[in-house]
């Protein structure tokens, strides 16, 4: 106990270092310029927090964490039976709760699920470290915006094209980085991610540049537009309802939650083709792979081709629902975001992909809203000033959450590994019992 | 009779440091022959260097009538010729039938239940194994796992790499004991590369011993045994 407090008193120093200047001081702008203003309170809420926090930690230790560990890593597979259908379900039945804010962030989610799950081929089963991931979205979302704008044709006579084109790319990045593996293919494919952004911004000629494109078509459903003024050939004329904005806002909904579940699909029937077989052999042993007659370099090539299709996918249909694109959204933080999300939900899981994707990009938003409420709740003069900022801090909130995340279960949420194929009942083997092989 | 596999004057690199000094051999169908040598001769360079991997640098690697020397290494393995390489590497994360499954990747479809049931006949162990993973199966098991998903392809030509690398003696003479079997029921051809040199020698038709990338002795498996430098260069110290 003396030594839990001991620990607890230093990390609290720590904190008192750290949060000291952070927290402490604010820099306000008076009438005579800037002007420091010391806010003590904030701080003693501060260093308390962890100081308790800390303790808390200690003492939970207690039982060993690695038998704890384990028994989580069974129950998650066991709930994971169930959860597909209930996240499914739930995703079905959220456009019906009508509210437009609700409707907004599902398809927000929905997006970084498919571009999660399209990473996951490359990433979780081909193994194939990609930090430009954010290029083939990009790809996709361009090539519709233009493919629409320049040549008037509808949004679903562009997908396709839009996955054709960012597939190109991705055997296009595929072919120079084949002899690379681990670091030295991270770092190409940041590049490349980072090429074509800047390409973007600054061939203004056809992408107009930094300003973006705007008036991207909107996607109609089976040729039925979905416009205000319900005139003939339009969604709220042919089924004899008044127009309204949530009409589309559903649609655009469900067209993203049926692209997901298309790239779900895909990824699920892969992995037992011998095709999917071999990116997992790729991802255990190179080698090997080769010494079986496999050709190494088609199946990167597919890996990325296909991995990218789905990007392509995704930016039309952000470009689609955004109706404005420009460079700045395809920054690497996307992709970061999105390798995040993969590499938090279990590499290679489709299930805790999805969960990864909920949580970080839901997840974030509910945070927003806790701390607003909270600080809405303290607006007593002793917390003056914090109260306003809370928001702010939900950044950092959620990067202690990644990293307790990461020392908890190292190797995501759902990291077991389900076989592609099986003679009998399928078994799921808890993933801290096998050593991982590494060529 | 054109042999199964015919080496001649095969070198191979890595870098600027010369592996192999020209090397011939050849390999008759049917045949069971071993190739032994101490730590860094060359052995499990010229079974790689036979799959294009190094790729020989002069030389000719002919198979089956045909010059292989340039292919690229799948097709090579596509050609009727397997390899269990050295040090097993089998797929740690995947089951053993998934293992088992990649081996397969060259053979068609329909013929897999078939192969299976030839690999089950020769290692039982794999079958009450199937669904655990490869990383969790024993040495001994694995070394079977590496063979079988080897066997998978229907190979005319199998290549081992120090199958008894690492396992106790008792598994050593199961793993050979099957190797025989294989080779007397099917004739199936084997190219084995082994640093024991005893039951390599006592198993194999023919041997060579590879010396500093070079070969410098070859004959039967009962003439190297009887030879006297042989024996002082790679089974003194008692026979495992």
């Amino acid at each position: 106990m003396r030594g839990a407090l001991r620990d607890a008193f230093l990390s609290a120093l720590v904190a008192l270092g750290i949060f000291g200047p952070m927290v402490g001081l604010v820099s306000t702008s008076g009438d005579h310029g800037l002007s420091l203003q010391v806010r003590p309170i904030a701080v003693a809420v501060v260093v308390g927090l962890i100081f308790a926090g800390r303790l808390l930690i200690l003492s939970w230790r207690g039982g060993g964490p690695r038998q704890r560990n384990l028994a989580l890593a069974e129950r998650v597979a066991r709930a994971g039976k169930y959860i597909t259908p209930i996240l499914l379900l739930a995703a079905i039945a959220l456009p019906f709760t009508g509210s437009r804010y609700y409707i907004d962030l599902g398809t927000l989610v929905l997006t970084y699920i498919m571009l999660g799950w399209g990473l996951n081929i490359v990433v979780g089963l081909a193994g194939l470290l990609d930090l430009g991931y954010v290029a083939f979205y990009a790809v996709g979302a361009y090539s519709y915006a233009l493919l629409a704008m320049t040549f008037g044709l509808g949004f679903w006579t562009c997908l396709p094209l839009a996955g054709i084109l960012a597939a190109l790319w991705g055997v296009m990045l595929g072919f120079p980085v084949l002899r690379l593996r681990g670091d030295y293919l991270a770092i190409v494919t940041l590049a490349f991610g980072e090429i074509i952004r800047i390409v973007l911004t600054n061939w203004v000629s056809l992408t107009n540049g930094p300003n973006g494109i705007s008036g991207v078509p909107r996607p109609t459903l089976f040729g039925l537009a979905f416009s205000m003024d319900g005139g003939p050939g339009t969604f709220g004329d042919f089924f004899n309802i008044e127009p309204a904005v949530i009409q589309r806002i559903i649609f655009l909904y469900y067209v993203i939650l049926g692209l997901a579940l298309l790239t779900n699909w895909v990824s699920l029937r892969l992995r037992r083709l011998p095709l999917g077989r071999a990116w997992e052999a790729l991802r255990e042993d190179e080698v090997a792979c080769r010494s079986l007659g496999i050709n190494v370099r088609n199946t990167k090539l597919t890996a990325f081709g296909i991995g990218a299709m789905f990007g392509g996918f995704a930016g039309a249909f952000f470009a689609t629902r955004q109706g404005f694109i420009s460079p700045e959204s395809f920054t690497f933080m996307e992709s970061a975001t999105v390798l995040a999300i993969v590499v938090l939900g279990g590499l290679g899981s489709q299930l805790g992909v999805a969960l990864a994707a909920i949580a970080m990009i839901g997840g974030l938003e509910a945070l927003r809203d806790f701390l607003s409420f909270l600080g809405d709740q303290m607006n007593s003069p002793v917390f003056a000033g914090i109260a306003s900022e809370l928001p702010l801090y939900r950044v950092l909130i959620f990067g202690i959450a990644l990293v307790v995340m990461m020392v908890l279960r190292p190797r995501g949420l759902i990291s077991g590994r389900t076989p592609s194929v099986a003679l009998t009942k399928l078994k799921e083997i808890a993933p801290d019992l096998v050593a991982e092989s590494r060529s | 009779m054109t042999a199964l596999l015919s080496l001649s004057g095969v070198t191979a690199f890595y870098g600027a440091i010369q592996a192999l000094r020209g090397i011939d051999m050849t390999v008759e169908q049917g045949e069971i022959v071993t190739l032994i040598g101490a730590n860094g001769a060359g052995k499990s360079t010229l079974m790689m260097t036979i799959c294009g991997n190094p790729r020989a640098r002069s030389g000719h690697v002919v198979h089956d009538g045909e010059d292989i020397t340039h292919w690229p290494t799948h097709t090579i393995m596509r050609r009727g010729i397997a390899q269990a390489p050295e040090g097993r590497r089998i797929f740690g994360r995947m089951t053993v039938h998934e293992n088992l499954l990649m081996g397969a990747e060259v053979a068609g479809r329909s013929d897999i239940p078939v192969l299976l049931d030839q690999v089950f006949t020769l290692f039982p162990r794999l079958k009450e194994r199937l669904s655990q993973r490869g990383g969790t199966l024993s040495g001994g098991e694995q070394q079977m796992l590496a063979i079988g998903r080897a066997l998978m392809s229907r190979p005319t030509l199998l290549l081992l790499d120090e199958p008894s690398l690492g396992l106790a003696p008792l598994v050593v003479r199961q793993i050979f004991g099957a190797i025989r079997e294989l080779n007397r029921v099917t004739g199936l051809t084997v190219l084995l590369v082994e640093q024991n040199a005893y039951q390599a020698l006592r198993l194999a038709h023919r041997g060579y011993v590879l010396v500093n990338g070079s070969i410098t002795m070859a004959g039967t498996g009962a003439e190297l045994l009887a030879r006297p430098e042989i024996r002082a260069a790679y089974l003194e110290g008692g026979h495992a």
